[in-house]
């Protein structure tokens, strides 16, 4: 199968979207200090609230430039195409959302953001800014629940920032952020599948290789293998194994949100599909649906494929999950 | 027989593994497609045209660890991801023991790659074994190491380093990998070079066979 794309040049890719974004949605975004890779609220620095910043690899949008905005993040630092940012765009974006109530970086678990992240705040700290990490470990298929700290970050990050983002927002304290976004982390599980795999504009290679009639359970967003490879199977049936996985970490657990996540190529109408059996499935197990989202929020460029996501609520994460977002790739 | 490395010569050699990445991307992106995300050629190649560029600017009169500094800060900002911290700190770590120096001799080449490999291990905090370049750089730095006690050629101590390099490289094949993206992949990791030993063993060996041939450069 080839991969074909609507580019430029794939050295360019990043830079290009970046600025087509910024561009596209000046009421919303600017450039911290100029710096191409470093993205910020346009209000930003807002005076005595703690900052919020999010980043990661590109590939993955809307996330994690599309979750700046008021009630989410204050900002992103942006990489190239699956690959984390270096220091200099996080320590950039970092002064520029800092209020004086100090900064807290939110990203997936993914050995070289943390790598980058941490040589940004070691330079942050030395200015004195205070920065805090929180890292979103979501993704069920990639560790046990015994070490959910060494599981990878994926769509969960949607709930996660979300949180910290309208703990922020509130005024809160940077522990009292920390400690609402690792409790939200806590709370929130996700399980995926792919059915065909994405490229990189630079090599255009398929990331994995699937057989045209297999699907892989568990498959990473980076095209990281999966926990099973079987034969492609009904949207009914798959949801249900999702499920299985998830309700299994449910505990007692009454009411949720839920996220039907599209990774790249997957119609909204296969999305809407799943997320029909979601609800039979939740409903049945006397789960409240508090509320559900169901489009794309943390994609693999074109990979075809889904993810279920679900964040268990209670009386402090759920009033956090209803404040309002103005964010500039999709609202809540 | 080789004595001394000036920097003028240390900046032909960069050039070269400039080259030799650009090469050799296509291959570092397939061994990583098999147990990661398949950027490392990519990543490898963005960041080494960074360099290149900080290469044609950089004044003539700098000194190792200026010019390591200067080398490792482009590359670190072009790439970010996992490589770019890993050989930014080797680079200025390895630089920090050539301190204000513009020649070095066969121990102070066996220091550079000492503390370059130790500050890889302090950064990426990996272990021996868990299958990443960490699993190149500790064993090749100490045979850098242990053959330049009493051996002053600076071509001699680098082609140990860069056969136990390879070596180390190909045993990275059977090991398990634990760290990185890689790590969740459990036992289908293995049988696959891990494409970071791959990168960092084809560094050290251009840098001894760029060292080796200098003179026809």
């Amino acid at each position: 199968m080839a991969f074909k794309k609507i580019i430029n040049d794939p050295y360019q890719v990043v830079d290009e979207m970046v600025e087509g974004i910024v561009l596209a949605h000046d009421d919303i975004l600017k450039f911290a200090n100029n710096n191409k890779r470093a993205v910020v609220r346009k209000d930003a620095p807002i005076k005595d609230k703690v900052g919020i910043l999010i980043g990661g690899g590109s590939g993955h949008e809307p996330a994690f430039l599309g979750y700046v905005g008021k009630g989410l993040a204050d900002g992103a630092a942006i990489g190239n195409v699956f690959a984390s940012p270096s220091p200099d765009p996080i320590v950039e974006a970092t002064k520029a959302i800092n209020g004086g109530k100090g900064v807290v970086y939110m990203y997936g678990n993914y050995a070289g953001d943390i790598m980058n992240f941490d040589m940004a705040a070691e330079m942050c700290s030395m200015e004195d800014i205070p920065v805090k990490t929180v890292l979103v470990t979501d993704d069920i298929a990639s560790a046990p629940l015994d070490k959910k700290k060494e599981r990878r970050g994926v769509a969960g990050d949607f709930y996660v920032f979300k949180v910290a983002g309208a703990a922020a927002e509130k005024g809160m304290e940077i522990d009292e952020v920390c400690r609402l976004a690792e409790k939200a982390n806590d709370m929130t599980i996700s399980m995926g599948v792919a059915l065909g795999p994405c490229s990189l504009p630079h090599t255009l290679e398929p990331s994995f290789v699937l057989e045209d009639d297999e699907m892989e359970i568990g498959l990473g967003i980076h095209g990281e293998a999966g926990v099973r490879k079987g034969k492609l199977r009904t949207a009914d049936d798959i949801t249900v194994e999702l499920m299985e996985k998830i309700l299994n970490e449910m505990d007692r657990s009454k009411k949720v949100s839920v996220l039907v996540n599209g990774l790249g190529s997957t119609p909204l109408m296969e999305l809407y599909i799943m997320y029909r059996k979601v609800h039979e499935i939740l409903g049945k197990n006397n789960i409240e649906i508090h509320s559900s989202f169901v489009g794309e929020y943390v994609t693999s460029l074109e990979m075809n494929g889904a993810s279920i996501t679900v964040i268990k609520l209670d009386d402090e994460l759920q009033p956090l999950l209803e404040e309002e977002t103005l964010c500039s790739m999709f609202r809540v | 027989m080789k004595k001394n490395l000036t920097t003028e010569e240390f900046i032909k050699i960069l050039y070269i593994i400039c080259d030799d990445i650009e090469k050799n991307k296509d291959y570092f992106s397939e061994l990583d497609r098999a147990t990661g995300d398949g950027d490392h050629g990519v990543t490898m190649s963005i960041g080494w045209t960074a360099v290149k560029e900080k290469l044609d600017t950089l004044s003539s009169d700098l000194t190792f660890d200026k010019i390591c500094m200067q080398v490792a800060s482009s590359f670190l900002s072009a790439v970010g991801a996992s490589a770019g911290p890993l050989y930014a700190t080797a680079l200025m770590r390895g630089g920090a023991k050539l301190k204000d120096l513009k020649s070095s001799n066969a121990l102070q080449i066996a220091d550079f790659f000492e503390a370059a490999a130790n500050g890889i291990k302090e950064r990426g905090k990996a272990e021996l074994g868990d299958k990443t370049m960490l699993d190149v750089w500790i064993p090749a730095a100490e045979t850098i190491k242990k053959t330049s006690i009493g051996q002053e050629d600076i071509i001699e101590i680098l082609k140990q380093g860069a056969l136990k390099a390879k070596q180390a490289m190909e045993s990275t094949k059977d090991m398990l990998s634990k760290k990185g993206r890689s790590s969740k992949l459990g036992e289908r990791s293995r049988g696959h070079i891990d494409p970071g030993a791959a990168s960092s063993a084809m560094i050290i060996n251009t840098f001894f066979e760029a060292i080796e041939n200098l003179d026809n450069i």
